[in-house]
Formats: structure tokens, sequence, C-alpha cells
């Protein structure tokens, strides 16, 4: 080895990755990457003012009624998981997309591509599951479809279930009506979905009771607004790219800063193990069973009052406030009192070694 | 959780803020050498909570981000080829070799697994007797024990379908290097404290005596991290120069005996390339002659591996405390996770990546934010 | 780098010859290899890096360095008080 050494370079590694030129899997986490993709690809192919919104959800008004009206794919591996199984997460993911409008459920439409060799009986445990789900958050399967895809190409089954609700009330829950002062809900603990589907992958399994949290939180929303009417200006459940993502994605829309506290974010103790042992911050770990609320400074005492009185949000704490400055940042005080900016998410959040 | 909330207690923070603030009166500039200390560091937010006249600057300790471009590519090379599985710890999936990374490659069909633990890829191996099965083996010192058995167990369980693509680099090397430099800024170090788990703290008495600087083998922890900035201060402003271990708890002066048996019965000390700066001499582990059947680089002929280095990046000047993430004229900008002109913001716990994933970027573009200490130097 | 976690050592068993462990984390359990500490008993805390224990924790050494911790902080509540100033934030 006769090259020099060049000290000054210590830990540079210059190689330039180029945007990808295929879908790789960070494209489906929910952070930047994925954002990526729709704004350069999909919003343009179809931009209008109803899309353009980029809601969970499109508030559609016919023939004077207001409909919410959504759709989303279930493709989680493994299937079956400590707490539930992807039947459940479809019905009542579907479910909540609707009730962050403050849309009361109504229908849902489900399409399902079976992989080759999937066993009958799995099937039938997850139709099962959906059914439960279904009655359980009172909307009713009314048309379907079923493709059976070849043996490789289909990871057991995937299911896309689309929703329409009505809503029933006269105000507008949209990512960008926060505003500076309003207050941040949390309506539960978060990262228990997500660190119970990790408990199942390969290679990463571990002992523990950690369940996922899937819920319908129709409910939950019910109670919110009868208690806080117009003060409620966005309600979103951070699912994948968690809390973190969710957070970033209404100060953007909203034009506007925040300010959390780490202290008021309940982690559970199994989930925070899980998550230190792998080294993933729970902050990106998806939820399915929990709601974030952007609620006006003179209603956020009475919503938390609401959710606390509902089984879903009885651990529902305020965790922050929305702020003028550092606008579509979003800052939280760390437990030992620092600062620290939560960024979105880039692409899937990794297990590191270091 | 117990040996990690309470050394998250704020109280203690700030007395041990408070008590750095009352010894510190001239400026000082200190060096933590793992890249897990810099993301604490900037998780908790602890940079911005020391006096102005204390900075931090990160250190080498970052394996993934110097491990070099011809290796990576070779592990791209041999994820490529049909029949391979290729194991990695999740940091490694999205540094980009020449042409893409793991991810990429997975993208395109080939077998490409995140492990936890090395053992994971014997189970692998052992479950699939008709692949072959590749374990990146990088890190610094405290992860060879770990991969050492892969490959120990290996042997003694005759695994033959197993094979490990060694990328192990020392942290001592690489200090003196920093330290041997005319451009170094660093007057003190936070020593490196699970790598001196498992190897003890003799070598970094022997940095101490040659350069004369301070060190204190400190932990992960915001106390551990604010108490072993405490105590390198102490000695600055004292004018010392000594070896301490702030981290007691869990480090010994011998280090881990048994670790270091297994690591020397399967690794031997090579010269190794770093990314970007070049061989340094005695840095890195590489497999004993004994261990030929287990290294990949044997058995893979992947060919004559041509490489490309971008001339931008000047992450290495960050390294050496010359200068910072945001000093980059293109951090967060062209240079960013997704199109990373360097290591140290190719790899989650590289200074940039860590400044970036904890937004330190959006410092620049935000008028409003909070500012950086060290801007204002 | 090394990232490496304290957890709790509930048993400790062979498999293929490995000195195996099952440690917890704040209320999950992993399988962990115990070939690196020969002297952790059940009970005792380890530190965990990809799936293998690196050193025990000594338990007095944690408390006694704890202890100076709290100690510092005591103190710097009574020079507070001694000069008349205020509570610090």
């Amino acid at each position: 080895m006769s090259e020099p050494v060049r000290p000054e370079m210590l830990g540079s590694c210059p190689v330039p990755l180029a945007h990808p030129e295929q879908i790789v899997l960070g494209h489906g986490s929910g952070g930047k990457l994925t954002a990526d993709l729709i704004h350069r690809f999909i919003l343009p192919a179809f931009s209008n003012p109803y899309l353009d919104r980029l809601d969970d959800q499109a508030v559609v008004e016919i023939s004077g009624a207001r409909l919410a009206f959504t759709t989303d794919s279930f493709v989680i591996t493994p299937i079956f998981f400590p707490g539930g199984d992807i039947g459940e997460l479809a019905i009542n993911g579907t479910v909540n997309d609707l009730a962050m409008s403050g849309a009361r459920p109504l229908y849902l439409a489900a399409a399902l591509i079976l992989e080759e060799g999937l066993a009958i009986q799995d099937l039938q445990r997850v139709l099962d599951s959906m059914r439960k789900a279904a009655q359980r958050a009172n909307v009713l399967l009314v048309t379907g479809d079923t493709k059976v895809v070849n043996r490789g190409k289909g990871d057991q089954i995937f299911i896309t279930t689309t929703g329409i609700g009505v809503i029933e009330h006269a105000w507008n829950l949209s990512a960008d009506r926060a505003r500076a002062g309003d207050k941040v809900l949390l309506s539960g603990s978060i990262g228990d979905h997500g660190m119970a589907i990790m408990s199942q992958r390969e290679g990463l399994e571990f002992e523990g009771t950690i369940e996922s949290d899937t819920a319908a939180l129709h409910g939950l929303v019910a109670a919110i607004l009868a208690a806080a009417g117009d003060g409620v200006h966005v309600l979103r459940d951070p699912t994948r790219g968690g809390i973190g993502t969710t957070l970033n994605e209404i100060a953007a829309r909203s034009q506007v800063g925040m300010a959390i506290e780490e202290s008021t974010i309940l982690v559970r103790h199994t989930v925070q193990g899980a998550c230190e042992i792998l080294g993933l911050d729970p902050l990106y770990v998806a939820n399915e069973g929990k709601l974030l609320a952007i609620v006006s400074s003179e209603a956020a005492d009475a919503a938390v009052e609401a959710m606390h009185q509902h089984e879903l949000g009885r651990e529902a704490r305020i965790i922050g406030e929305v702020v003028a400055e550092h606008p579509r940042m979003v800052l939280m005080k760390t437990g030992i009192g620092g600062t620290r900016i939560v960024d979105t998410l880039y692409g899937e959040q990794l297990p590191r070694i270091c | 959780m117990k040996y990690l909330d309470e050394y998250r207690d704020s109280r203690l923070a700030r007395s041990i803020l408070k008590e750095i603030r009352r010894v510190q009166t001239r400026p000082w500039v200190i060096m933590e050498v793992c890249g897990g200390q810099t993301h604490s560091i900037v998780k908790h937010g602890i940079d911005h909570l020391l006096p102005e006249g204390v900075e931090l600057v990160h250190g080498p300790g970052c394996p993934v981000c110097v491990t070099s471009l011809e290796l990576i590519d070779k592990a791209h090379a041999i994820a490529r080829q049909s029949e391979t599985i290729l194991c990695s710890f999740g940091d490694m999936l999205r540094v980009p070799g020449s042409e893409c990374d793991l991810f990429a490659l997975k993208s395109r069909g080939a077998d490409v697994r995140v492990v936890y633990s090395p053992l994971d890829c014997l189970k692998i191996a052992r479950e699939h007797p008709d692949k072959k099965v590749v374990f990146f083996a990088v890190g610094f010192e405290t992860t060879a024990p770990a991969n050492a058995m892969a490959a120990w167990h290996a042997k003694q369980q005759g695994i033959q379908n197993f094979s490990l693509l060694v990328s192990h680099v020392l942290v001592p090397p690489a200090v003196a290097t920093i330290l041997g430099s005319p451009h170094n800024r660093v007057q003190g170090f936070l020593g490196p404290g699970h790598v001196c788990v498992i190897m003890g703290s003799q070598e970094y008495e022997e940095l101490v005596a040659r350069f004369r600087v301070p060190i204190v083998i400190t932990g992960f922890e915001p106390l551990d991290i604010l108490e072993g900035v405490l105590m390198v201060v102490r000695q600055l402003e004292a004018g010392r120069a000594e070896m301490e271990n702030q981290y007691a708890r869990t480090v010994q002066r011998e280090g881990n005996r048994a670790a270091q048996q297994i690591v020397a019965t399967v690794f031997e000390v090579c010269d190794r390339k770093w990314r970007g700066v070049g061989p340094i001499p005695q840095s890195g582990y590489r497999l004993r002659s004994e261990f030929r059947a287990f290294d990949a680089e044997e058995i893979f002929h992947v060919g004559e591996i041509v490489t490309h280095e971008s001339p931008v990046c000047i992450s290495g000047q960050i390294l050496q405390g010359i200068k910072k993430p945001h000093d980059c004229p293109v951090f967060g900008t062209a240079c960013t996770p997704q199109a990373p002109l360097g290591a140290t913001m190719v790899s989650a716990e590289g200074s940039c990546a860590a400044y970036y994933a904890y937004g330190r970027h959006l410092n620049r573009t935000q008028s409003a934010a909070p500012s950086d200490r060290s801007t204002r130097r | 780098m090394c990232l490496a976690i304290p957890g709790k050592l509930l048993d400790s068993f062979v498999v293929k010859g490995l000195r195996m462990g099952r440690v917890q984390f704040g209320g999950i359990v992993r399988e962990t290899c115990l070939q690196y500490v020969p002297d952790a008993q059940v009970g005792d805390y380890v530190v965990v890096h990809v799936g293998f224990a690196i050193s025990r924790i000594d338990e007095e050494e944690a408390q006694r360095t704890y202890r100076l911790l709290e100690e510092m902080d005591q103190l710097g509540e009574l020079d507070i008080e001694a000069s008349g100033g205020g509570r610090l934030q």
C-alpha cells in the first residue's frame, strides 16, 4: 500500500447515490421517500383540489350530503401478529381514515389478493377477524373482489379496503388547520403496533407482551367532537412513520411549528425495551389505534377529559403545542432539558448496531 | 429500565452542567470518539446545553462510514450472485457503493437479510444448506467478539456454507492519526465506552502518554456523557493529561479477557483502508489463516473492483474537528441521507447523518430556529 | 457506535455448545449469548451488544458513582442557598 494517508479525510466516504430508478422498500415507509414519490409522480398525474389536500380521506359533497371517502391497502407481514391480524387492520385502518374527518363510517368494500398456496384455514381466520372488526365498528362490508396470484407473487394475502362515511357536523377537520396556540393531544402510548410486528420479524424475534394496538377510533373521535366541537382543528392517526412523521406533516401543511415534550409521551416499558435493543426511535414506530388531535387551547382540556372517559383514550395527554416560531419544524424538549428537532423519517427505520 | 433511565435524570443532568460551567474558564475542544455517543448527544440535545466554551466535535466512531468502498462493492457483488444470501446489520443497508446500495439490490431480487446478531446467520446457513450465506462483518472492537464467535462456532459445528466479509476497524490508530495531524484542534477525548469494555483501557493510557491529552472512557447515556465532559474539562483546566474511567460500572482496565481471546483466535491485526482517508497501518482485523475457509474474499472471486469516489465531500475534516457538518456547504442540500456524498452522511451514526436525523440542517433554512453554538465561533 | 443495552439475566442454558441465556430489557426478553460473561449469574445485569453479553454491570461501582452524582447535586443546592440565590431552573 503506497497510497498517501490523508488524515484530514478521516471518516469521509464520498459516493453519490443517484435518485433511485426503481421502487425500493423505503418508498412505502411513509417518510420522505414516500412523500417524494407522491409529489414527483402521483400528484402531477392526478392533481385536483381534493387530492392536493393530501388528507387521509377526501371529503366530497354529493347532493347536499358531505361524505368522506378513503382507501387503504394492507400488505403486512406476518399476517398474524400479537394483538391482531391483517384482517382486523384492514377494517380498522379504513374506519380510522374516515373517522379522522369526523365522519361516521358506514360502508366498506374489500378487495382481496390471495397468493396461490395460502391455507384456506388462514383465509378463514382473516375473514373472521374482518367480520368481528366490522361488527365492532358498526360498518357493513357491502361489496368486494377476490383475485388469486401465482405463488411467490403475493406474500400470502393483500387486502385493500375502501370506505364511505357521512359527515354530520359542520366543521372542517384538515391537516392545514393547525394554528399557533393550539394544543397537541395524543390518545395513548406509542410504538405498540410497530414493535409487535417487529417482534415477529426473522432474526429480530423477542419474547414479550407487546401487542398491536389496532382499534377503530370513530367512537373516540365522536366523543372528542362532542366535547370540543369546532375547537378541534386536526385529527390524524399516526400509522406508518409514527407520530414523528405525522406531526411533521401537519406542521408542513399548516405552516406552523410545533413544540412537544418528551416527558409527556407515553411509551410502554416493553416497547421501550424493544426499541432500545434494536436502536429504534419510538417516535417513528407505527401505531394503529392512536390519534393525534390539534385542538384550540380553550377546548383542549375538555377534549382530554372526554378522551379519558372513553376506553381508547384513558391515557390521553397533552404532549405539546403549536407555535408560530420555526414554521414547519417540530422541536422536542428532551427528558434532560435539551432540545431536539424531530425531522421526518427518510425511509424505513432500520435496527442499528451503533 | 434499570441502568438506563436513571442515567437520563434531568435533575442530575442540570447539576453536572452547572458544575461544568463552574469549573470551565477557558474554551476547550473535546471529541467524542463513538458514533453512538454522537447519536446520544444530538438526540438528547446535550451540545446545546453545554456552556459556549465547551465545543464537542464528533469523532471517527462510525465503522460503517469508514468501510472501504472496495469492500462495499465486494459485498454488493456477492449479494448479486445467485444462490447466495447476504446478511448484514441494518446500518449497512443504505451505504452506497460505486453504483447503488443493498436496499436497491434487494429490490432487484438479491437475497439480502438484516440480522440483529451474527449468530442469526448461522441459523440461516443451517436452514439453507444449498445456499452460500455471507455475513458482512463490520464494526469496531466492540463487535469483533460477536463476529469472531460466528466464525469460531461455525468452524466448531462444521458449517460449510457460511463465510464472513470482514471490515473491522480499530479505534486507537484512528485517534492517533487525528492527534498526529498538524490540523488537529482536539484537546481532550471522551473515549469509546463499549470498545473499552472489550479491549480495556490500556491502549488509551498509551495514547495519553504519547500525545499528552486527557482521555476519559465514557458511557452513552446523557449523565455519562455529561460526567465524561466534566472530567475532561477538570483535567484540561488543571493542565493534567490522564486516562480516567467514567464508565467504571461496565469497563475494567483489562477489558473482557474471554472476548479478547476469541478475537485473537479468529482475527489478526492488519493494515486497513479507511474510506476517503487511505490506508492506516495496523488499523483493522482480518481472518487468520486457520479461518481462511470462512473468508468470503477468498471464496468469492468478485474480480477487479473499480471504485468511484466523489471529489466533493469534505467529511474527513469533520472528523478532525476542523469542520462541523453544517460548515459543509452542501450539508442538507446536495448532501442528504437520500443522496449522501460522504461516509458521515451515509451511515445512520455518522456525524452528518446524526445531525441530519435530529434536524440540524433545518437550522440553515429556518430563520427562527434555535441557533447552533458552533456557528457562533 | 456500539449500541449496547443493560438487561437482567433470567436464566442460562447451553445450545450447541454455546452458553446462552434469556435477558430481560424493560419487559421484553431476548436470547443472548453468554460466552463472554462466564461469571454472570442469574439476577445479574449484563450489557448486551448484537445479541452478546459483553460485560456484567458492577452494581456496587454503579451505586458508588451514582451517589457521587447525587452528592454533587446536593452540594450544588447548598451553594445556592448559602449564596442566598433562588432556585435554579
